[in-house]
């Protein structure tokens, strides 16, 4: 039995290591937009090698969560539900270092009168990211007190979504000097940057369904 | 020896039996959630029944002892026998069932083929634990789900953690529950033997293992077998039958059963309560099954009795009133069989004749005696019974009662076998309903996603067609606002004298023209278009191969509803030329002069 706990352990470090991972990379992504956007070349290249490494420790540690989740039968009846709550974790650093690398790929070019609208956006997105771990870490614990812990994620994802509709409105209604294109290409850009904060509104809808079900 | 494991045989089937139903009631939901393994139940299982029967067996085997005490072999093992048969059946008809309900029910049918008396104070002793064992079932339950709730809500614990905790607890509540239930159940198993069953006692140093605990291990050991061997399939298919369960509540139930069958078979507990100056408690078998059923009912009462299927708690109770009753009739019909067919002694109550006298003494209360024999034969309207136990009970009336009990028999064997074909008639009716409804919802879901993949891509599509017409747009004001710089600079033109300055005009107008036409929007439009409306083009050329690059071109356009100014512009050419390119791509597409070139091309 006391292998057993001792395995629970291990368990419980990784899952937590592999959360830090995550809002590790997500920091990691806020500081690589900014830096691409301050046009500070060497500094988004660390980024990006960082979130490549980050990403990767993340993956490990998600299979190895999996593998152990199975091995030692913990939570038999919501294994499942577990491992589709660390897969949605994963997905949010998988979509910022996708992210970095289409700028790294696309290099966008980006107005100066759009370069503070595209640092509020990456703050809010990161933001609604950034209050998700928390909630996934407190679902562990106290799942009774997840919910409470979400609206800050369902705020800064409307707000997300609010500052990216701002940029594609004064792309396509303002910038006449930009080629079609050009506005194309940057909408994207800002759907991609939304995407993290999309991605946490999921992680927490499935949190939050998911504390209810642990309630009962 | 063979003959004593013959006779055994019967209350070694009941013990399997028992195992084989009983253990799931333990380790059920842990196995069945796979929260422990079926081999760690198992042997924990095994081990604490044993123990169970062994130490504190003796006390509701009293009991049972005091409603009939079955005094030969041949009957203990047809009241076995008749108990482990009806608890067979009924468990293979489906029908709730408990071990303790047959053998009290067996007993009484021993009573009443023997004449012997039933006690029944004990009956009623008995009769109130199967009542008052659910319900005490029930408030423990209630009880102890509460304060688990409490301890699990005030403790952060981590999920794992908490899951690890459960387990060990389900492992070590499971073995308190199998010693429970080893203790209290095993008189329902090796009870009817006691009497007619003496080992020697044996000694191991300071241990003494009397003959009843020797027949109880033996008991336990078939209650082990019976968990080795077939409870596997039970605990694997023991499901939400009462109400669904969480693995605290689950923990709840098997402490509460536990307790409850620990208090019905403790001497200790019962000899403690006695010289506080309480009531005894009754040391009687009581059915787990039963106790589980109240224990989850307790806890569902407390969720506020909504989940509990209170369909099934009828069902189970009829279970209750038919087990004995059924016992009963079959016991005294297999007594019947036994006494009469294979002439073996089943425990008839005898009157013992006058112990031999002087001839003096016998000569002197002859006629007196004569006289009581006569009077108790008359006054129980019997024969009397000789020292071989032989029935002289008046065989007309057993026959009447055998064909009265054939009777009943063949009744309830119809009755069962309408039952049985309506359950499994009701079975299939709802596996096709379940099918139905599975298939229904998977359906549902499919044409949900397709509902929102098809919305998805409506949107994507009107944004794309906004986008274009966002393009189009941009090029036409464009192009307009080229335009009219290309009319002042001919107004100036016309204006200024100088030649320098005029063809220096001149020149300005022919870099607008050039830059029109190598217009690199326009080529992203005209890339995009194509490349968009792809398909349309591609149905387009099929039906009418005639047709030229601009053509089809013009065609798309027209598709976006825009006017002939418009497409001008995009397209760098006058209006009129696009009127002219309108009327060559009618004649191509030989529409008829009253139909509408547009709504032809944006419906085809």
């Amino acid at each position: 039995m006391s292998i057993l706990f001792k395995n629970v352990k291990e368990l419980v470090l990784e899952v937590d290591e592999f959360l830090s991972t995550v809002e590790q990379g997500v920091l990691i992504f806020k500081q690589g937009v900014y830096n691409y956007l301050d046009k500070q070349e060497d500094a988004f290249f660390d980024n990006i090698k960082n979130i490549e490494r980050l990403e990767a420790v993340a993956d490990k540690l998600q299979r190895k969560i999996d593998r152990e989740l199975y091995l030692h039968s913990i939570l038999p009846q919501h294994a499942s539900d577990i491992e589709e709550m660390i897969d949605k974790v994963d997905e949010i650093i998988d979509a910022a270092k996708e992210s970095l690398y289409e700028f790294d790929v696309e290099i966008p070019y980006i107005p100066d009168e759009l370069i503070n609208d595209y640092k509020r956006l990456v703050d809010s997105s990161v933001d609604a990211a950034a209050a998700v771990f928390p909630a996934v870490t407190t679902f562990f614990r106290e799942p009774v007190k997840v919910k409470g812990m979400l609206t800050k994620v369902y705020f800064y994802e409307k707000e997300s979504d609010k500052l990216s509709r701002n940029i594609k409105r004064r792309l396509f209604h303002e910038m006449e000097d930009l080629k079609l294109s050009q506005k194309i290409h940057l909408r994207y850009f800002a759907l991609h940057i939304e995407t993290i904060s999309d991605k946490a509104e999921l992680l927490a809808d499935y949190l939050s369904i998911n504390a209810l079900k642990f309630n009962l | 020896m063979i003959t004593l494991l013959f006779f055994l045989s019967s209350g070694l089937f009941l013990g399997w039996s028992l195992g084989a139903n009983d253990a799931a009631n333990i380790f059920g939901t842990a196995v069945g959630s796979r929260m422990v393994k079926f081999r760690q139940a198992a042997v924990i299982g095994s081990i604490f029944v044993i123990i169970g029967a062994v130490v504190q067996g003796a006390g509701a085997n009293d009991t049972l002892g005091k409603l009939g005490s079955v005094s030969t072999l041949a009957a203990a093992f047809t009241v076995a026998l008749s108990a482990a048969a009806t608890v067979y059946w009924m468990t293979r008809l489906r029908l709730p069932v408990s071990t303790s309900q047959a053998i009290v029910g067996a007993i009484i049918g021993w009573n009443l083929y023997t004449n012997n008396q039933t006690d029944f104070n004990t009956l009623t002793k008995i009769v109130t634990t199967w009542i008052s064992g659910p319900v005490l079932g029930g408030i423990f339950a209630a009880l102890l789900y509460m304060l688990t709730r409490k301890v699990l809500n005030r403790v952060r614990f981590h999920l794992f953690y908490r899951d690890v905790t459960i387990r060990l607890g389900l492992i070590l509540i499971g073995g308190f529950g199998a010693y429970s239930l080893g203790a209290n159940n095993i008189a329902n198993v090796m009870g009817v033997f006691t009497t007619a069953v003496r080992f020697p006692d044996i000694h191991f140093g300071i241990i003494t293992l009397s003959g009843t605990q020797q027949l109880f291990a033996i008991g336990g050991v078939a209650i082990a077998i019976g968990i080795i061997t077939y409870s596997k399939r039970v605990m694997e298919t023991v499901g939400n039958t009462l109400m669904p369960l969480t693995s605290e509540a689950a923990l709840v139930v098997v402490l509460s059963q536990a307790l409850v069958l620990f208090i019905f078979s403790s001497q200790s507990l019962s000899n403690a309560l006695v010289s506080l100056g309480l009531p005894p408690i009754p040391l009687v078998p009581v059915s787990s099954s039963q106790v589980v059923i109240g224990s989850i009912i307790g806890i569902g009462l407390l969720k506020g009795g909504k989940q509990i299927k209170y369909k099934v708690l009828g069902q189970i109770s009829v279970g209750w009133i038919a087990t004995p009753v059924i016992a009963g009739i079959v016991s005294f019909f297999l007594l019947f069989f036994i006494h009469n067919v294979f002439k073996q002694d089943v425990g008839f109550k005898t009157i013992t004749h006058p112990a031999p006298v002087s001839q003096q003494q016998a000569s002197d209360k002859l006629n007196a005696a004569d006289t009581i024999v006569m009077h108790q034969a008359k006054q129980i309207n019997k024969p009397v019974q000789n020292r071989e136990g032989e029935s002289s009970l008046n065989y007309g009336w057993i026959v009447s009662m055998f064909l009265l009990i054939v009777l009943m028999g063949v009744v309830y064997y119809f009755l069962l076998r309408e039952k049985k074909m309506q359950v499994s008639e009701q079975e299939k009716i709802d596996d096709l309903e379940n099918l139905v409804a599975l298939k229904a919802k998977s359906l549902e879901q499919e044409m949900e996603h397709y509902k929102e993949e098809h919305q998805n891509l409506d949107k994507e599509l009107k944004y794309q067609q906004k986008e274009m017409v966002n393009m189009a747009m941009n090029i036409i004001r464009k192009y307009e606002i080229v335009g009219q710089i290309k009319e002042d600079i001919n107004k100036i033109k016309k204006s200024v004298k100088e030649d320098e300055a005029r063809k220096a005009l001149n020149k300005v107008i022919l870099k607008i023209n050039q830059n029109l036409l190598l217009d690199r929007d326009r080529e992203s439009f005209q890339m995009h278009l194509e490349e968009h409306n792809s398909n349309f083009m591609h149905r387009l050329s099929e039906a009418y191969p005639g047709l030229t690059e601009n053509e089809k071109r013009l065609a798309t356009l027209l598709r976006m509803n825009l006017s002939s100014k418009e497409i001008a512009s995009i397209l760098n050419i006058s209006p009129k030329s696009v009127e002219m390119n309108r009327y060559r791509l009618r004649k191509k597409l030989q529409i008829p002069p009253k139909e509408n070139l547009t709504q032809f091309i944006r419906s085809f």
